[in-house]
């Protein structure tokens, strides 16, 4: 390990690990990863089933499958790789402080920083669960962590809250290890998660789904006792006497991912309607040369995705650092971009113009489902682009590349979506 | 047989034995959780009151205004953290300036001093404040504690000058002989001569076991929100609304811990165990909440909870010798400020109430204060490395949330109050209490628990005892 | 017959399908969904993924899956074999660790290399 790097990239999973390669093949010499586990690869280690690697890859692996070709990947392009060490602290310049049982409280600095820290779960007090705390209330995550990797089981009789792909995989997985799963309830009138994952996770064992349903009480001192299950309206208030009971020892909450940002607070960057820091079409954020990519700046469906992102973020840090001494020639706009009618958010929220990317690559999710919709990019009123969708839906993440010079000059960048009519 | 016999290991209980513990007296602490802290003192607003708030001439008011200067001097012998931030009582409507004038009135009359702050002046010091505010009380002494780490502290010192302490032993009846009592629990029958009741919301319960029936408890529920670490700070003070109807009302407030404390609510329950959280108590303080402090990020919430308190039917603490029962000491009925009022509470009971029954030889080698904990992220490079070199373990994060080592779990292990479950590191290190509460975290605190213990993890327990986490041992399916 | 619809599962987009009597199929975004229509209605396969208890390796369970999709009917009956497999380390990603599980001609195969602790 040196006392100083070009990249250090912070986090090892999908986009963390293809950052690293990406600076690396461009050309940066010294580039470390810092990762808290015992091996790289990040979440991807503990999801055993397959749907990952289509795009990146060209093949269907299982997590663990991926995570070991990148993690390869990584060995043999000669990248440092510092395991089972958390970074406590950043600071500017940029300092990266870590902590690890061989070598302590240290710090070691870094040209150029790369976040990709990836996310963490929404739990029981964020949803506001009601009732009791009895132990026997996991989050979906925690639960295949315990059982697909420390080996052990959580539970008989199961009952899943939320309809996202990780709430599903776990009713299959659950049912597969011999516990029965009574039933999964989703607060929204349409399930999160992939279709696939609704026949394959549920469906094959009849398990049943409660649409527009939430958990409304939790019962049991000394270990959950049992839940109930109550219908919501339009306003996501219960209704009176829609109570279902279930006797489960085991609520699985899978209710959400939220990007694990914690390090930049001391940094004091600046915080988008995703939930993380502000960035530009190179995934870089208003520090200079502080990059960020993956779960850790928004929520993605595929891990194919993240690793994507995390090249680009990768190879804007390797731009960073070897251009670092080369004076700016031509005068950059910066374009600010706004998700608006059905749109939820987008990612950058600025683009430099001119850019310095051939393709600006978008990331949105709109707010609500669509069908043949379209999304339309305008720079002030001028529309510069559309495209055409047979269906758009909250939970799938859509991906929308611009080329450099479909762009023009202007204030600000806008995004809508909004179904065809007629 | 021993000379006390202390029940419950709340705060309150707490002290009295750390109190106690200065003397050669030889006492047991039975409590029926499978930690201490485990009922009222878990779960409650961990402020400091300065004092002026009960009414004058009440036992609330006398032991609050006697505990709030022994803070300092308590907390630096037991380690425990404590944030002299003071509080803002505000006032948002015209009609609420008279009850401000009166508080005022009664802070002189509990010799608390306050001061009234004109709307620029608290906005100054407070500026996330409801900017409709006219005026606020500013009680330059209040201030915030860490409950739990004052009554683990407290109990440990008192274990370590002699004292014991009995977890899990509930009391089931108490018979009283002419010169001693039978305390008989779920843990065997215990003989003492003195019998201090310091048993929270079963207080009343307890004392009816030796046939005193002067007061009732009703457990009073109040429910909370605590919101994660923000990158700016949200209050700088304790701050409360106007008091309306006998509570204090929904404050908000930091902790010691660093996150945001909103609440709490106050109804009346019939029920003593129980404290679960529902959605309309909860959107009430919201509503109430937000009209303190508009801006308070209630999407960052990590967790709600509810804690019970012991209100008695005579409107002021219970402190003294049963009149039923010699011999028998109730320390009942302490609901807010009692935590407030806990130092002098402890040092009256021992001095002025136990000090009658029994004769009090202090010991030659008390020592009033505990070993301090290590905190690594209170050292500097140096030491850091040193004790790294000592114990390697202090730099292996477990709770990345809240940063807590190996070495500090471990440590806590080793000392003398026992560390029986989950929630019981939980309370003393934070591990489990940060955003994730316990996601990424919970496995490895199991692990090291188990480590230490030498026992399977499907043995390691969330709270009380047989409360198991996971399954099976990893060789079996 | 009528008309059957159902979802294709054979990558994430899943795509709606629609079978008619003569097992045409429309919806589908690719040929693979032709096949699995044909296939789900008639001989429904899966890909079945799990764990195996490895010993003396760095993690105590070691992810498998089926080397090729099996019959769905066979599925509880291929994890009963599987919950029987106590392997010891080190194992490599794609050895094989069951050979033709539950007579189905199909393997299970390790996902993750688990190297000695």
């Amino acid at each position: 390990m040196k006392d100083k790097y070009d990249v250090i990239v912070i986090g090892g999973g999908a986009a963390g690990c293809e950052a690293a390669l990406a600076a690396k093949n461009a050309g940066v010499k010294n580039v470390l990863i810092i990762e808290k586990e015992k091996r790289l690869g990040g979440i991807l280690n503990q999801c055993v089933h397959n749907g990952f690697g289509l795009t990146h890859f060209g093949e269907e692996l299982t997590g663990p499958e991926y995570a070991e070709r990148v993690a390869e990947n990584v060995v043999n392009a000669g990248i440092d790789v510092l395991l089972e060490a958390e970074v406590i602290e950043l600071a500017e310049g940029y300092e990266v402080k870590f902590a690890s049982y061989n070598e302590g409280i240290k710090t070691v600095s870094t040209t150029a920083l790369i976040l990709a820290t990836g996310s963490y779960e929404r739990n029981a007090g964020a949803i506001l669960l009601p009732g009791e705390r009895p132990p026997g209330i996991l989050t979906a995550g925690q639960a295949q962590l315990l059982m697909n990797v420390e080996g052990y089981a959580v539970g008989k009789r199961v009952f899943i809250l939320g309809s996202g792909d990780i709430g599903l995989i776990m009713a299959r997985r659950m049912t597969l290890e011999g516990a029965k799963v009574l039933g999964v309830a989703e607060i929204m009138p349409y399930s999160n998660g992939l279709n696939r994952n609704i026949v394959q996770c549920l469906q094959d064992f009849d398990i049943p789904l409660y649409l527009s349903h939430t958990v409304s009480n939790v019962y049991g001192r000394k270990h959950l006792e049992g839940i109930t299950i109550s219908q919501v309206d339009e306003k996501f208030n219960i209704i009176e006497g829609t109570d279902i009971y279930f006797e489960v020892d085991t609520l699985l909450l899978a209710v959400g991912l939220i990007p694990l940002t914690s390090l930049l607070d001391k940094l004091g960057v600046k915080f988008s309607k995703s939930r993380s820091a502000v960035v530009d079409e190179r995934l870089e954020t208003e520090k200079p040369g502080l990059f960020m990519c993956g779960n850790s700046l928004h929520i993605h469906d595929l891990a194919d995705e993240a690793s994507k992102e995390g090249e680009l973020a990768g190879l804007m840090a390797a731009n960073y650092v070897l251009n670092k001494n080369k004076k700016v020639e031509q005068k950059v706009k910066l374009l600010q971009v706004s998700p608006s009618k059905g749109v939820n958010y987008v990612i950058p929220n600025f683009v430099n113009y001119p850019s310095e990317v051939d393709e600006i690559t978008f990331r949105l999710r709109v707010s609500k489902p669509m069908l043949r919709s379209k999304i339309c990019f305008y720079v002030d009123d001028k529309l510069i682009k559309t495209k055409f969708y047979p269906f758009l839906i909250p939970s799938e993440m859509t991906t929308i590349t611009l080329k450099k010079d479909e762009l023009v000059d202007g204030k600000s960048l806008t995004l809508t979506a909004e179904e065809i009519n007629g | 047989m021993k000379d006390v016999i202390i029940i419950g290991a709340g705060v309150i209980g707490g002290l009295i034995a750390r109190e106690l513990s200065r003397y050669k007296v030889s006492f047991l602490i039975v409590d029926k959780e499978n930690d201490v802290a485990n009922g009222t003192t878990m779960a409650n607003s961990a402020i400091v009151h300065s004092g002026y708030d009960p009414m004058p001439n009440t036992k609330k008011a006398y032991f609050n205004r006697k505990s709030v200067p022994l803070f300092p001097k308590l907390c630096e012998e037991l380690d425990v953290e404590l944030d002299n931030i003071g509080s803002l009582t505000v006032a948002l409507y015209e009609g609420q300036l008279p009850l401000l004038d009166s508080l005022v009135k009664r802070a002189k009359e509990n010799d608390v001093e306050v001061k009234l702050l004109t709307k620029e002046e608290v906005l100054a010091i407070e500026p996330n404040l409801n900017p409709d505010v006219l005026a606020a009380l500013y009680a330059k002494d209040a201030g915030i504690v860490n409950p739990f780490q004052l009554t683990v502290h407290a109990i440990e010192n008192a274990i370590d000058n002699g004292g014991e302490l009995l977890l899990n032993a509930e009391v089931k009846s108490i018979n009283q002989k002419e010169d001693h009592f039978e305390v008989v629990t779920s843990k065997g029958t215990h003989l003492a001569k003195v019998v201090v009741n310091a048993a929270g919301v079963h207080s009343d319960d307890i004392a009816k076991m030796v046939g005193d029936n002067s007061f009732e408890i009703t457990p009073r529920k109040g429910s909370y929100f605590v919101i994660d670490k923000l990158a700016e700070p949200l209050v700088n003070h304790v701050v409360f609304p106007l008091p309306k109807g006998g509570s204090k009302g929904i404050l908000v407030t930091p902790t010691t811990t660093g996150n945001i404390l909103i609440g709490p609510t106050s109804e009346y329950s019939s029920d003593k165990t129980d404290i679960g959280t529902d959605a309309p108590t909860l959107n009430k303080i919201r509503e109430s909440a937000l009209t303190l402090v508009p801006s308070i990020p209630f999407n960052k919430t990590i967790r709600t909870f509810s804690g019970l308190r012991a209100t008695p039917d005579t409107g002021d603490f219970i402190i003294e010798e049963s009149k039923v029962a010699p011999n028998f000491i109730n320390v009942a009925g302490i609901e807010s400020p009692g935590l407030a009022s806990a130092p002098y509470i402890g040092i009256y009971v021992v001095e002025e109430l136990i000090a009658k029954l029994l004769p009090l030889k202090e010991k030659k080698n008390y020592n009033p204060r505990i070993k301090k904990y290590t905190k690594p992220k209170l050292l500097n490079e140096a030491e850091i490395a040193e004790l790294h070199k000592k114990d390697p373990r202090f730099a292996r994060m477990i709770c990345n949330c809240e940063q807590v080592s190996e070495g500090e779990i471990v440590e806590i292990l080793s000392r003398s109050v026992p560390v029986n479950s989950i929630k019981a590191v939980k309370k003393r290190l934070r591990a489990g209490f940060g955003k994730c509460q316990g996601g990424f975290c919970q496995i490895h605190v199991m692990k090291v628990m188990a480590d230490f213990y030498k026992v399977p993890l499907s043995k390691i327990v969330f709270d009380e005892e047989d409360s198991y986490i996971v399954l099976d041992d990893k060789d079996e399916r | 017959m009528a008309k059957k619809t159902l979802i294709c599962i054979v990558c994430p987009r899943g795509c709606h399908l629609e079978v008619d009597e003569n097992f045409n199929v429309t919806g589908n975004f690719c040929k693979r969904g032709i096949a699995y229509a044909k296939e789900e209605l008639t001989t429904p396969t899966r890909t079945l993924t799990s764990t195996v208890i490895i010993r003396g390796g760095v993690i105590p369970r070691l992810s498998v899956k089926t080397s090729a999709p099996i019959p769905k009917e066979k599925i509880f009956e291929v994890m009963e074999e599987i919950r029987l497999v106590k392997l010891e380390a080190p194992i490599n990603v794609g050895d094989i660790i069951i050979k033709n599980v539950a007579n189905t001609n199909v393997d299970i195969v390790a996902t993750q290399t688990i190297n000695k602790q």
